[in-house]
């Protein structure tokens, strides 16, 4: 049983309900999808007990159908990397800072809450990364349907 | 920190792959076949592609050449931040081999343009070759000389000795990347533990040191440079023949990659979504100076202000900006302050003039001359 698969095994073996839900893309790259309510013990166990230490990066992107997905992406030394999706709804986009496990997350996380409008819950006030000062309120760019023009207007 | 977004990530989603395999290598610089080649990766896994053999020895090539000019120049620039301008003088002229050997193989010094999806879009010619072996031999004798400089000379073993502290266990915790990382111990390097191109065909050595300082993360590189030799003159030597090419289709097919290189700053990450047209979905970019900024602050504590702009160089920082702002926060009273420019200015003139130092004259002659 390769590497990636005794990953995939245990984490099932643990949360039954992840059953059908990761994917083996290939050597060293795992993708899996969790609901909201069940992110953060999943994540738990991924970072404290499946070796995943590093934060690569967090990723927000707008699905359409009125659903925003957050990807984390986190690391382990033997050069392999989970991919664990959340998903949100539109009118309610919030998810829990994980600057507990990962101090650099905020980073990350303020990216979310600046191009995609996301709330991060417990996320330390702090200046707004990246856009600029001036930024209009309410324009996120990494929303579908935000264009350049709609800036200026 | 001082930012300039450029929307690189919601431009992508409105060009073509191709389009965007331009616009994603001008994301940086320096290492702008790092963020190109990652992002080509991520497309060919989903589409499927198998990139023929010689395309990733060219890959593999013009990253480390990449990596030496990258090194180069970033010890041209530590050496300008302890004030030993020779330094730079000498690394920057010996830079010039390298960045015209890369403009002789793909057209440019920076901005290689060499890849395409599918593979590479120049062949290494055999005169190249040798031009290319002797260069990387020319370079490897100064960067002897450099690393022998780099032990003996007391300009450099004491302005970069104990300065920007980070414990292996600090550079875990906050993720840091690249030589940053491995100047604490951390025994990690993608093209080892994540190979792409042809590194799973090649030897070398991954660099770490434990004096988790900025004098660590100087020698770091300095070897690193020694490896990246090494590496070209093995790749040339195994180059194989063959096409450089493969054809790739203008709609990627739906599904989801991430791809990951080793920068000459650390592990570069593109995470890209395709939707089935030619224009992908989502393409998120997490550059290494990302990662090891958030370090800076815990390295600059306790720290000199002297010693600020070479803790920021030892990152190798790669971003557009000077912020003239200073904070300062009293840990007793957790109030924070805000010094402007002029007041520092100002503050330094009251402490030299306590010391018994007066630059009035100076400054009413200097002023005299601006007229």
């Amino acid at each position: 049983m390769s590497n990636e698969e005794d990953i995939k095994q245990k984490l099932i073996e643990k949360f039954n309900y992840m059953d059908n839900a990761v994917t083996i893309k290939r050597e060293r790259r795992i993708f899996a999808d969790v609901a909201i309510g069940h992110f953060t013990e999943v994540f738990d166990y991924l970072v404290r007990q499946a070796g995943f230490i590093s934060l690569c990066a967090i990723t927000g992107m707008d699905e359409g159908n009125n659903t925003f997905a957050v990807i984390y992406h986190i690391s382990n030394f033997g050069g392999a990397v989970f991919s664990l999706r959340t998903r949100i709804p539109r009118e309610n986009p919030t998810v829990k800072t994980i600057t507990g496990y990962f101090a650099s997350a905020d980073i990350y996380e303020r990216e979310l809450m600046d191009l995609l409008g996301i709330k991060v819950d417990g996320l330390n006030e702090g200046r707004r990364y990246p856009l600029p000062d001036n930024w209009p309120q309410g324009q996120y760019p990494l929303r579908k349907e935000w264009k350049r023009e709609a800036k200026n207007a | 920190m001082g930012y300039n977004h450029r929307g690189i990530e919601k431009a992508c989603e409105e060009k073509t792959y191709i389009q965007g395999l331009y616009l994603i290598e001008r994301v940086c610089g320096i290492c702008s076949h790092a963020h190109s080649t990652c992002f080509v990766q991520a497309v060919e896994e989903i589409a499927g592609l198998e990139v023929p053999r010689r395309a990733k020895y060219i890959r593999t090539i013009i990253g480390e050449m990449e990596r030496v000019n990258s090194h180069l120049l970033w010890l041209g620039v530590a050496g300008h931040e302890i004030g030993f301008d020779t330094l730079l003088m000498y690394t920057w002229r010996d830079r010039e081999i390298v960045m015209d050997l890369l403009a002789l193989v793909t057209g440019n010094r920076v901005n290689y343009g060499i890849n395409t999806i599918g593979g590479v879009r120049r062949d290494i010619e055999p005169e190249q070759i040798k031009a290319i072996v002797k260069g990387m031999d020319k370079l490897e004798e100064r960067t002897k000389y450099y690393i022998d400089l780099a032990r003996k000379e007391s300009t450099m073993l004491e302005r970069l000795s104990n300065v920007g502290k980070l414990s292996k266990e600090d550079a875990i915790r906050l993720s840091t990347v690249g030589p940053t990382g491995r100047a604490s111990g951390v025994d990690r390097d993608t093209r080892r533990d994540d190979p792409y191109a042809a590194y799973d065909e090649i030897k070398f050595n991954v660099i770490t040191d434990d004096h988790c300082d900025v004098y660590g993360r100087t020698l770091v590189r300095l070897k690193e440079l020694m490896e990246s030799y090494n590496i070209v003159r093995q790749g040339l030597k195994q180059l194989p023949e063959g096409p450089i090419t493969v054809k790739a289709p203008r709609k990627i097919p739906a599904g989801e990659a991430l791809g990951r290189y080793e920068a000459p700053r650390g592990e570069d990450v593109h995470y890209v979504k395709s939707n089935g047209t030619e224009m992908p979905d989502r393409v998120k970019i997490r550059a290494p100076t990302l990662a090891n900024v958030q370090a800076v602050a815990h390295m600059l504590e306790d720290g000199y202000l002297a010693d600020l702009p070479i803790v920021i160089a030892a990152i190798d920082p790669c971003f557009s900006c000077t912020d003239r702002m200073i904070q300062l926060k009293n840990p007793l009273t957790r109030t924070k302050k805000t010094v402007a420019w002029e007041d520092l200015r100002l503050k330094g003139i009251e402490w030299y003039a306590k010391k018994g130092v007066d630059f009035s004259r100076l400054n009413r002659k200097l002023e005299n001359c601006l007229g």
